[in-house]
């Protein structure tokens, strides 16, 4: 028999030389996206991941795994399968080309009729 | 007030949080999933914390040091149900367990939040948050169970049978329940107990489980008069354990 030092265990009574069965992949329970909010108002953040067999139990655990250690005023989960995402492989769509700078705000060239005004009002 | 009284009502109280949340901790490494064992210990742990508030209360009293009132008692000072000392099982039984002791919990702790006894009703006030998820955390599982496969099913009817008696026995009378009604500290037993029916019914019922016939009901009594089954000393015992090596030490 194992003698443990933990009491659980050795309760048990297991043979020395007994073979745990193999372990049977739980295929059947998806993961929820889970979205945690500070307090009413704030935006959601997404904070990570549970497994969970329906959104009831998603936001059971949730509520264990991402809001018993701060503040929380609301959690949201969201089943990972729907949720619509990009391809990392189009990432070089995000990049912006130095000639669409007129679309950042940096990219208006104002301050000189700005100027140019100033200058007449004083006049 | 009737200090006897009172005490008589924390201590049942306060042995019932200490035990089921020993109990459930032993769940801490073996639950059926990560989440789940996370969510089972974090429960467990609010219970012991919750008995620590009464023994608190109970100090206040002219009690000994909660420590001392909750790890240097012999197996036949607690007055616990019997209920709670039961081993775990399976998981299918400390689940129904988790939900027949913690609806009888929330609303024995809501009947508390207007009693006249002020610091237990605010006590009661204090903890209601983390009823609410406990009770929460059982329902779902338990219709989730109770109406999943043939399996899960036949397993939730047979540990809700097994359980049923020793259920029964939260709601063993005390000897001063005219005490407490009249001086409006509890409203009683009893009438818990009918509280108790009327909430878990619906559960059960959505569940598709059922509540074993009332002419086999046999409340399991004694526990709080110090009458325990086998289960009890050994529990005590591993949970006092650490504690008995240096009950001078400084945690």
């Amino acid at each position: 028999m194992i003698k443990s030092l933990d009491p659980r265990v050795t309760r048990e009574q297991i043979e020395e030389n007994n073979l745990i069965d193999p372990l049977t992949p739980m295929d059947n329970w998806e993961t929820y996206e889970v979205f945690h909010q500070k307090k009413r108002g704030d935006q959601h953040m997404h904070v990570g991941i549970v497994h969970a067999p329906n959104p009831e139990m998603a936001l059971l655990f949730g509520k264990e795994q991402y809001g018993r250690r701060s503040i929380t005023a609301n959690i949201w989960v969201v089943k990972t399968a729907n949720v619509f995402a990009s391809e990392y492989d189009d990432a070089d769509m995000f990049e912006t080309t130095p000639e669409k700078q007129y679309r950042e705000a940096g990219g208006y060239k104002v301050m000189e009729k700005i100027n140019k005004y100033k200058k007449a009002q004083k006049v | 007030m009737n200090t006897t009284a009172i005490k008589e009502l924390l201590y049942k109280m306060a042995d019932d949080l200490l035990i089921i949340g020993h109990r459930n901790s032993e769940w801490t490494g073996l639950g059926p999933i990560l989440e789940e064992d996370i969510a089972f210990s974090s429960m467990a742990q609010d219970k012991i914390g919750q008995s620590q508030a009464l023994f608190q209360l109970l100090h206040e009293l002219g009690e000994q040091e909660p420590d001392t009132v909750a790890f240097t008692r012999n197996a036949n000072q607690f007055h616990n149900a019997q209920f709670v000392e039961l081993p775990n099982g399976d998981y299918d039984f400390s689940l129904m367990r988790h939900f027949l002791y913690d609806v009888a919990d929330q609303l024995r702790f809501e009947m508390l939040a207007n009693s006249s006894y002020e610091p237990l009703a605010k006590v009661a006030r204090k903890i209601k948050g983390e009823l609410k998820y406990h009770v929460f955390h059982a329902n779902t599982w338990i219709v989730k169970l109770g109406s999943a496969n043939e399996e899960s099913k036949a397993r939730m009817q047979t540990a809700l049978n097994d359980a049923w008696n020793y259920a029964l026995g939260l709601f063993e009378e005390g000897d001063f329940e005219n005490d407490l009604k009249k001086e409006g500290v509890f409203a009683g037993e009893a009438t818990l107990k009918q509280l108790w029916l009327e909430t878990i019914t619906p559960t059960l019922t959505k569940a598709t489980l059922t509540i074993p016939h009332e002419n086999t009901w046999e409340p399991k009594l004694g526990g709080r008069k110090g009458i325990h089954t086998e289960h009890l000393e050994p529990l005590v015992e591993e949970m006092s354990e650490v504690f008995r090596v240096d009950p001078s030490a400084e945690w």
